[in-house]
């Protein structure tokens, strides 16, 4: 049985022209519990890899530019 | 996944520390200050910065023993009595005296508390009986004020690397455990004198009803490994069925906080805006009410807010959106809820275990001592009831000193290698297939079965079913696929969760009679029965590797509870002229 991706919505949006991740900060992938934040090699900016967000907020509030937003995600808005 | 085989490698300790949340640390930070010689490692499966319940700090104490306002006589007894009788009140007493002493502590590192224009704690009353509750408005900071002491006594940190089975000796005392990386599945084996789990809640058991899997009231990481490791390893388990539902904000799933609201005159009201409980204070009996006025079409049950003045609301939502859950603001402006104009829907969450809440954990006896030499537990996974944050600090530091003095008297013991190729082996095998089933799905299954099959009221004939359900998606754990690091994570906290399932289910099914409200309301056994059940009921693995259960006496009480007394809790329900009839 072939395993199948599903498109969601990203609760935790990053703004990449604040996003200094190409200097090498990893602060949001580094803080958040679930693990599910990346850097994204090919463009060097945050993102969320993983629909497991509990919306917490530590990657918004340890964001040394303010690059991170947390949404509530969808099904529970 | 990778072609390259995962690394093994082996460090020495004394005293290892798994869980970097609440009572982790502190369990790490009093070995060391008990002595700064001893080698402790403290293993957490996200960042300790910011890992656990408190990730973004507290609002506020929920337990708090300050002299002037109450004494730990007085706490034991109320404790006691939210749970039933069934307390080892010698566990509660050890928290209750710890309980102030530890706020100093905390407060002289700089948590900060709420203290009036004279600087003392500013104490509220939420609790049925005595005042407990302390208000952290200021209580973001909990996690940086622990991760400072921490490098300050050079405890040894390894972030990522989640615990997955304890490592015993010859003898049967403990002697390490295994971790692997959840970023690169490399092995990380810690020989230890000494473990202190600290892994918080299993707080990922039941699905909530938005069918997100991490839209959990625990943070969604503490997921039952702990529960699941202590039952692998041999510890007994108690009271698992006393589970954990919580009063919660509808689809958020966080607290709505009337522990918070309360003192400023915030209540849990029905559709008619009136009050129907008498105490917001979370127990089995409250949630059973809330249930009750659910069922009689009175509900939807909210937190009722609006007739507060607007200095007063303006201060919650200070509390409230900085603290804990800040989210819980940009959630009610998306619903256009706001406090002055509209009550805040609330709901019963799905459940889960944990300790810290109600009474389902670990055994634990007052030194936080588990049934195997050398294990410990602390925080929400013990089973010291109702113990909340402060109840994890102190049950923490209670376990670090006692783990100390237990390292002096034991040399590094073996630990059995075949075991742990045979760890390997089951870590991995998902890493070893191209094909079939995803960790998400199967956690979804397992999940839906517990709300379908093990929520209160629980019936019997429903339980088993929940039983051959979960034991056909066991047998399906040969087809579940991990395709990088971070699946393979998501596949072993998997079968954390459907071990939990299964504990559920058997320490439910063991207690033929309803007790602690509505945590375990047996549809087939509606009363409570003192005779047969005024005992803990513990959960273990057997010799022959069946889930076995035994009832344990409870000990001799150090604080008298009359009989009278005994009964407050069962009087919730506000009385009116109506129900007097």
């Amino acid at each position: 049985m072939p395993i199948i991706t599903e498109s969601k919505s990203a609760a935790v949006v990053i703004d990449d022209a604040k996003c200094i991740a190409e200097k090498g900060c990893t602060v949001c992938v580094e803080v958040c519990p679930l693990d599910i934040l990346a850097i994204d090699e090919g463009r060097k900016k945050a993102y969320m890899k993983y629909d497991e967000c509990w919306y917490c907020m530590p990657c918004e509030a340890d964001c040394p530019t303010g690059a991170v937003k947390v949404n509530i995600p969808y099904l529970l808005r | 996944m990778s072609a390259s085989e995962p690394t093994t490698e082996i460090i020495e300790a004394d005293i290892l520390v798994i869980g970097g949340g609440t009572g982790g640390p502190m369990a790490a930070i009093k070995a060391k200050e008990a002595n700064p010689a001893l080698r402790v490692v403290l293993m957490e499966k996200a960042n300790v910065k910011r890992s656990g319940a408190i990730s973004m700090g507290m609002d506020g104490l929920n337990n708090a023993v300050v002299p002037g306002y109450a004494t730990p006589e007085q706490y034991v007894k109320e404790i006691t009595i939210a749970n039933d009788g069934v307390v080892h009140q010698k566990a509660v007493m050890a928290y209750a005296t710890g309980s102030f002493p530890m706020i100093q502590y905390l407060d002289k590192l700089g948590v900060k508390f709420e203290k009036d224009g004279a600087g003392e704690y500013n104490m509220r009353k939420v609790h049925h009986l005595g005042t407990y509750v302390l208000p952290m408005p200021e209580g973001h900071n909990v996690k940086k004020v622990l991760y400072r002491q921490l490098r300050r006594l050079q405890v040894a940190v390894t972030n990522r690397y989640m615990a997955t089975r304890l490592l015993k000796s010859r003898d049967g005392a403990i002697s390490g455990a295994i971790g692997v990386n959840t970023r690169t599945s490399e092995f990380l084996v810690v020989r230890a004198k000494s473990v202190i789990l600290a892994c918080g809640a299993a707080g990922r058991l039941g699905l909530p009803a938005s069918g997100y899997m991490f839209g959990t009231y625990e943070n969604a990481a503490n997921c039952g490994d702990g529960y699941a490791m202590a039952y692998h390893a041999g510890a007994e388990l108690a009271n698992l069925e006393c589970y954990q539902i919580n009063p919660l904000i509808k689809d958020y799933n966080g607290p709505s906080c009337a522990y918070v609201t309360g003192p400023f005159g915030g209540y849990t009201a029905n559709n008619k805006g009136e009050r129907f409980i008498e105490c917001d204070y979370w127990s089995g009996q409250m949630m059973l009410e809330f249930w009750r006025e659910l069922q009689s079409g009175a509900g939807p049950v909210f937190l009722k807010l609006d007739h507060l003045a607007e200095e007063t609301i303006s201060e919650i939502e200070t509390i409230l959106h900085t603290n804990e859950r800040p989210s819980r603001g940009r959630f009610h402006e998306k619903r256009g809820n706001d406090y002055r104009r509209r009550p805040v829907e609330m709901h019963i969450s799905e459940i889960g275990f944990c300790s810290g809440h109600s009474a389902s954990g670990v055994w634990v006896d007052e030194n936080a001592r588990t049934t195997i030499p050398g294990l410990y537990a602390v925080g929400d996974m013990a089973s010291v009831p109702h113990n909340y944050m402060l109840g994890a600090f102190v049950n923490g530091g209670i376990a670090g000193a006692d783990a100390a003095s237990y390292c002096e008297g034991v040399d590094l013991p073996d630990f059995d290698a075949g075991f742990l190729k045979a760890e390997r082996e089951r870590v991995l095998a998902p890493t070893r297939r191209d094909d079939g089933l995803t960790p998400h799905e199967m956690e979804f299954k397992t999940r839906r079965m517990v709300n379908d099959y093990l929520e209160p009221p629980k019936v019997t004939a429903k339980m088993e079913i929940g039983q051959r359900r979960f034991a056909e998606i066991r047998e399906d754990l040969n087809q579940l696929c991990a395709r990088d690091p971070h699946e393979l994570h998501r596949a072993l906290e998997l079968q954390s969760i459907l071990d939990c399932a299964d504990m559920a289910a058997a320490a439910s099914l063991y207690r033929t009679e309803s007790r602690w409200g509505f945590y375990h309301l047996r549809v087939d056994h509606p009363e409570t029965n003192d005779d047969e059940w005024f005992c803990h009921t513990m959960l273990f693995k057997d010799e022959a590797g069946r889930m076995a259960h035994r009832k344990r006496e409870i000990a001799p009480y150090v604080v008298d509870v009359a009989a009278d007394e005994m009964a407050a809790y069962h009087q919730l329900r506000v009385k009116t002229a109506q129900a007097a009839e």
